[in-house]
């Protein structure tokens, strides 16, 4: 799912130092999975917000909403009412939230209180890590189910690079696994070496022209 | 808002603050006034938004106060509040509230001493910081 | 004027290369210093590409400088900084002035450098670009359009013998040789029984191709410590840290000299492999000790 994580708080008030009603608005899928903007961080977020321009005695009266997916006009639709009483939103949803609610409410500022970050899984609680670059051209078949796009550092087709640090870790990060050797130990187990043997021609980049359309072939 | 009114906020488990701040009360032992009591099943049922609307609502300083380690009647309640507790001074710490205004306190039922030495520490605290 | 690359690999018995490092700025009288000192002790010159992703001088840039001073350069190419058109229409242009020999890398990733926020390029990694110069070698881009005037590169790769683990890169070392190269610089060696097992390894594969061992002396234990720490590819062993750490105090230079002469010797008298690329990046003045010391001038 998408990750997202808040963003940092000061960056938050700087965004509403001309406001005195603004709506938190918060999504009930991917950013409530990760804690970033599901409808209790909107009440965490909303409650500081009021705490901060307290103690900076410039009270702000901090309304709050949360909705199911925020990228689904129908689901947005549902607190027209609340985002029509406040002067700004700030949107705790990933970056396609943001801009759906922007774009329903276009007289309306609307801010992202999150920065995006990636496709991703769980590993443990609390921690998550990219798994899919969204490159339109999947090849998970070959490579035993470890994207290279996005868990090498350089995206290479033909890895690794001579960077790998000794125990088989990246060479930007002594803690992250250099992709091609989990490509590489994932395939030996399978008995499937042959695929990493295989030359990769240069990936088609263009597969998904920004920004990407799909067109379902019914509807 | 008014906030940093002055009372404080103790939210006490009924396995042992509630009985320890209950038996302090009968035994006579001198706690100030505005701190305000509230009863909840495990410490562990406090949450973030529980002590950030504390403040809110302006307590001064909150208390969430369980039972010692291992004696935890729903096992894990008193560890998960310690960590909500320990993230909630990031909480504060952010809108430049003082961190050391929300603490937690472990005790048994049997020691109303225990519970009325933490709310006057925290009374004391709340004199000291500025913000 | 220098003898051609692709010839001397074909008839010398141990090839001798080094590396001229570019400097931040458009000031090239170091680097034409450094190339009048060695054009005539190596057979030929490497000139690294944004080495270590800190923006420098243009490799190109100096191989050209190489070839005005009678020298032979080895055109370093990464894929970290330029897609597949710019790659091509480098080395359409390095060709056409005469630069004859190429090496094909991956490149250090942004985050070793000096400019950590710039977007990282690799529209292509250093098997597909291999693959490239022979296309473009056979008078075709890579869009399959015909060239107006081709290229010929000796093409030239890299391969690291102490890697671990080794498997993985083994299989890489090996899509290059199916790919087709006529040499490879390997990155630093430090213990020659890996440099071994990784010759093996390639003549197994491939008789042809010919194999530099990289020479990276080092002047310090404290520089060994941060390069093993912070340079990709490069691991040093515990026993030349302590050597170093047991130099007296302003010898440092020195020691890494004589560890890595003495190393050069070892290759050679043995036969490990067939020559060797010394890379004294910053102190390109200190390699015609290196030769000497190591008997090979």
């Amino acid at each position: 799912m998408i990750i997202a994580e808040r963003k940092p708080m000061e960056e938050i008030k700087q965004l509403i130092v001309p406001y005195r009603k603004v709506l938190v608005a918060g999504c009930g899928t991917c950013v409530a999975v990760c804690w970033a903007g599901g409808e209790k961080e909107v009440g965490i977020l909303a409650s500081q917000l009021r705490l901060a321009r307290s103690v900076e005695r410039n009270e702000i009266s901090i309304l709050e909403a949360t909705v199911e997916r925020q990228c689904e006009r129908e689901m947005v639709a549902e607190i027209k009412d609340k985002v029509a009483e406040a002067e700004a939103v700030i949107s705790l949803a990933c970056g396609s939230g943001v801009q759906t609610m922007a774009e329903m409410f276009e007289d309306k500022p609307v801010f992202p209180g999150v920065n995006t970050t990636f496709i991703g899984m769980p590993e443990r609680e609390g921690l998550w890590v990219e798994m899919c670059g969204a490159c339109g051209d999947c090849f998970l078949d070959r490579t035993g189910g470890v994207c290279p796009i996005v868990r090498c550092a350089k995206g290479l087709l033909n890895g690794p690079c001579g960077g790998t640090r000794k125990g088989g870790k990246c060479e930007i990060d002594p803690e992250k696994d250099c992709a091609w050797v989990l490509i590489y130990r994932r395939l030996e187990k399978q008995g499937r070496l042959d695929l990493m043997r295989n030359y990769y021609a240069p990936k088609n980049y263009r597969a998904v022209k920004r920004p990407g359309k799909v067109q379902a072939a019914k509807a | 808002m008014r906030i940093m009114n002055g009372h404080i906020v103790a939210f006490c488990c009924e396995h042992s603050a509630y009985p320890a701040a209950d038996s302090a009360g009968r035994l006579g032992l001198h706690y100030p006034e505005n701190v305000r009591v509230i009863r909840v099943p495990c410490a562990g049922r406090v949450d973030l938004i529980h002590i950030l609307k504390a403040f809110e609502n302006g307590a001064a300083a909150v208390l969430v106060m369980g039972c010692e380690d291992g004696a935890c009647h729903h096992i894990t309640g008193n560890t998960r509040a310690k960590e909500r507790v320990k993230y909630s001074e990031i909480l504060l710490k952010e809108v430049n509230i003082d961190g050391g205004r929300v603490r937690m306190f472990n005790l048994s039922p049997n020691a109303p001493h225990k519970f009325v030495r933490a709310v006057n520490e925290m009374t004391r605290i709340t004199k000291e910081s500025g913000r | 004027m220098a003898k051609p690359f692709r010839d001397i690999l074909k008839t010398k018995d141990f090839v001798v290369t080094a590396e001229v490092g570019p400097v931040k700025g458009s000031n090239v009288s170091k680097a034409i210093e450094h190339i009048e000192l060695l054009r005539d002790k190596v057979d030929g010159l490497n000139v690294t590409d944004n080495q270590s992703s800190v923006m420098r001088y243009p490799s190109l840039g100096i191989c050209l400088l190489i070839k005005e001073h009678g020298g032979e350069p080895v055109f370093q190419v990464t894929c970290r900084d330029r897609n597949r058109l710019a790659i091509q229409a480098d080395l359409l242009f390095a060709y056409s002035r005469g630069v004859n020999n190429i090496l094909c890398l991956t490149g250090d990733s942004i985050d070793v450098g000096d400019h950590k926020e710039a977007k990282q390029v690799f529209d292509l990694d250093s098997v597909q670009l291999i693959h490239l110069v022979h296309t473009l070698n056979s008078g075709k881009d890579m869009a399959g359009n015909e060239l107006d005037g081709g290229i010929d590169f000796c093409i030239g790769t890299t391969g690291t013998p102490s890697a671990d683990p080794l498997e993985p890169q083994l299989i890489k070392v090996e899509k290059k040789l199916k790919a087709g190269v006529n040499f490879i610089q390997t990155q630093a060696v430090y213990e020659l029984d890996e440099l071994k097992r990784f010759v093996e390894f390639v003549r197994n594969m491939d008789e042809e191709v010919k194999i530099l061992g990289g020479i990276v002396p080092v002047v310090g234990a404290k520089m060994a410590a941060y390069m093993n720490e912070n340079v990709p590819g490069v691991f040093i062993p515990q026993r030349i840290i302590d050597e170093l750490a047991q130099a007296p105090k302003g010898t440092g230079v020195a020691k890494g000299i004589e560890i890595a002469a003495r190393m050069i010797k070892q290759i050679k008298e043995e036969k490990i492999c067939d020559g060797v690329h010394i890379m004294f990046i910053g102190r390109e003045e200190k390699v015609p000790e290196i030769l000497g010391a190591a008997g090979l001038l």
